[in-house]
């Protein structure tokens, strides 16, 4: 579904059920090079199950055109006009690696916009390697590799699909070989570039849950433990999967963030 | 700068493992075999969350079924697709792959170089469903270029010619159908993905006879259709299957749904849903054990080719060897930069004497089988112009390549020097009057 954001069109997905603002809100926000697809059982889950969902495409990412936001704290700002645009009050925001940290500076930012925050795949910060930035700067494949390869347990290419019939790792780098020009770098180096609003953190005050993959190793295990351990209350859920949890762990990710919802 | 990746798995580790984990239920090590209809719900809930694609999992098995599951994955892997249908036969996986992407008024622009099932398919059985088909010379890129009209949905053709053994220009002819916002479709079941993947060279989607080297047993009737993910099906309005609500599916947009698979959710979720072309998780479980030796059996395949090429290329009742290791094969120089390590255990030839030498020499082989079947683990022979091919009159069979003299072979496993020796004792009958 099309909306109108900062003045410019943007998609997102509402879990194939008819947009109705009134019910629990659910925002998801996808990774770096990624759109709304990655979210494609959870958020049609939940829009079947009593929620009003947005899986959004961030400016210049999959339906929705424009330019990149260069850094996580605007496109959290643009998330935040989302919601408004939306006419959406006190949503949940779920987000997915660099989306984590969209969702989590969005509540910083618009505190009032938040109502609940699931952080998958999280860490706090996110370094992002040298040779990761480089790759994704000249638009080499070798970039795409990485984010998919990365992205996934290391046994997921050999491993059974929890999506039958599915190369998991193969589709994941095709859907970052759609993304434009430019734009997995920009995304990396917003990662990068973010850096941990340490005393901020402390004032947060919603319900936070933050799911590390056992097998990650995008956003390693620890580093997602370390996360939760940062913010106030928040609640941990490990699952055996590698960074991609919406797609090697579906059910175990949906049971994590419905007890949470 | 170059950049170096992480690594991923060769494919002979590939076809030994990919899409299999240890059965979790009892540790198997072998892929078990699924021998079930359907799959019980662990509470309503799920079995709800099933049926509406908001949970992935298995429901029925013409849908999907675990033990197929490994087949279909461990082909998308090998192919470096984003995931795969198995289908009852070869035939299958084209015709859901056809009716996936078009329905009537559609168009086809397929090489004149294709299996006799591949062509009955597209010439004198889909035109009853308004579905028709151009063929042209796989070579000629002016005429795929010029075959293509407003309602072409599909470019097709075999990565190797059966049997004339051409070879496709895969990479130029994906160029073709881009220009023209067409995807690509290749059979690439003689070359299977070790000795090439379509996908790489530029196809959009690929599919296998299964039966063939992929089994390499001759024992099941099987195919598979691979995805490559890479087709933009929304940048235009031709493809409404994949971008337009689907009624059938509570008005699902599956290419809003998922941009890299919805020809395979729209292949599954209606193809195998309505047409109910599955494949028998037995079939998978035998597909699966010849997978395992893929990458052995090709380089073995090859290996027994290159020496019968040579011998019969130097046999005085030979007329003429159609293999594109034969340096005045029109296609020599494309099958070694398509194929580096060689392109086919299918070669024709011509015998001297025409279709009676034809008939002593079939009649005088005992280790090759005459038989309609290729990519077996024996030697294979048959007659196209009074077998495969016998509905095709003389400019048809031309087109494809095909004489009245023409014999196939399919050459198999066995050691070279007795393959060598069968043909040879067997071209000397030929030449008995």
């Amino acid at each position: 579904m099309q909306f109108i954001v900062q003045g410019y069109p943007a998609y997102a997905y509402t879990g194939a059920r008819a947009f109705e603002p009134g019910h629990p809100a659910v925002v998801f926000i996808h990774g770096a090079a990624f759109d709304h697809s990655v979210w494609q059982w959870q958020s049609r889950y939940f829009a079947h199950h009593g929620y009003t969902v947005l899986a959004v495409d961030l400016p210049a990412h999959g339906r929705s055109p424009g330019r990149a936001r260069p850094t996580i704290e605007a496109m959290a700002d643009w998330v935040a006009a989302f919601i408004e645009s939306a006419a959406l009050e006190r949503v949940a925001l779920v987000g997915h690696s660099m989306g984590s940290l969209v969702a989590l500076q969005c509540a910083l930012s618009h505190p009032r916009a938040v109502a609940k925050l699931a952080l998958v795949g999280a860490s706090l910060p996110m370094p992002v390697g040298e040779a990761f930035l480089a790759a994704a700067h000249d638009d080499a494949p070798a970039g795409l590799d990485m984010e998919a390869i990365w992205g996934h347990s290391r046994h997921a290419m050999l491993a059974t699909s929890a999506v039958p019939g599915m190369n998991l790792v193969g589709a994941s780098r095709q859907l970052n070989g759609r993304s434009r020009a430019g734009v997995l770098h920009t995304d990396l180096a917003a990662c990068q570039a973010w850096e941990v609003p340490e005393e901020k953190l402390a004032a947060l005050d919603l319900p936070i849950l933050v799911v590390g993959g056992q097998r990650d190793q995008m956003t390693p295990f620890k580093a997602t433990q370390a996360a939760a351990a940062m913010l106030p209350g928040a609640r941990f859920a490990a699952l055996d999967a590698g960074h991609a949890m919406m797609t090697e762990a579906p059910r175990a990710l949906l049971r994590a963030l419905r007890e949470f919802l | 700068m170059a950049h170096s990746g992480p690594k991923t798995p060769h494919p002979d580790t590939l076809a030994v493992h990919a899409g299999q984990s240890p059965d979790p239920a009892t540790g198997a090590r072998a892929v078990p075999i699924y021998q079930t209809a359907s799959f019980v719900f662990p509470d309503t809930d799920t079995a709800a969350a099933l049926f509406n694609m908001e949970t992935p999992g298995h429901v029925y098995s013409r849908l999907s079924n675990p033990t197929l599951s490994v087949l279909e994955e461990r082909v998308a892997c090998l192919e470096e697709g984003v995931g795969a249908i198995a289908t009852a036969s070869g035939q299958a996986a084209l015709h859901l792959a056809i009716t996936a992407l078009m329905g009537q008024g559609g168009h086809i622009v397929a090489s004149a170089s294709l299996y006799g099932g591949s062509h009955n398919l597209l010439h004198y059985t889909l035109p009853r469903f308004g579905v028709d088909t151009t063929f042209v010379p796989a070579r000629d890129l002016d005429a795929w270029r010029a075959a293509i009209g407003p309602h072409t949905r599909l470019l097709f053709g075999e990565s190797v010619g059966n049997p004339s053994v051409d070879v496709l220009d895969v990479p130029a002819v994906a160029r073709v159908a881009h220009e023209h916002g067409i995807p690509l479709l290749v059979d690439g079941t003689v070359t299977t993905p070790i000795l090439g993947r379509a996908l790489e060279q530029g196809a959009d989607l690929v599919m296998h006879s299964a039966t063939k080297f992929l089994s390499g047993h001759g024992v099941v009737i099987g195919g598979v259709l691979v995805d490559g993910g890479r087709f933009d099906w929304g940048a235009s309005e031709k493809f409404p299957t994949l971008t337009q609500p689907y009624e059938g599916f509570h008005g699902m947009v599956f290419a809003e749904e998922s941009p890299v698979s919805a020809f395979l959710l729209r292949a599954r979720r209606e193809g195998l849903r309505d047409f109910g072309a599955c494949m028998a998780p037995m079939t998978a479980f035998q597909v699966l054990q010849g997978l395992e030796t893929l990458h052995l059996r090709m380089a073995r395949h090859v290996e027994n080719t290159d020496r019968i090429v040579d011998f019969l290329c130097g046999h005085e009742a030979v007329t003429r060897v159609h293999h594109p290791r034969v340096a005045s094969h029109p296609d020599h120089a494309l099958a070694q930069r398509l194929y580096p390590r060689g392109c086919s255990a299918i070669l024709s030839f011509e015998l001297d004497g025409g279709r009676d030498a034809g008939r002593r020499f079939i009649d005088s082989l005992t280790l090759f089988s005459h038989l309609a079947n290729i990519g077996d683990a024996k030697s294979l022979v048959i007659h196209p112009a009074t077998t495969t091919h016998w509905r095709m009159d003389d400019r048809a069979l031309a087109a494809a390549g095909i004489t009245p003299g023409t014999v196939r072979l399919s050459i198999g496993l066995e050691h070279p020097d007795d393959l060598v020796e069968d043909l040879a004792r067997a071209l000397r009958a030929s030449r008995k009057k």
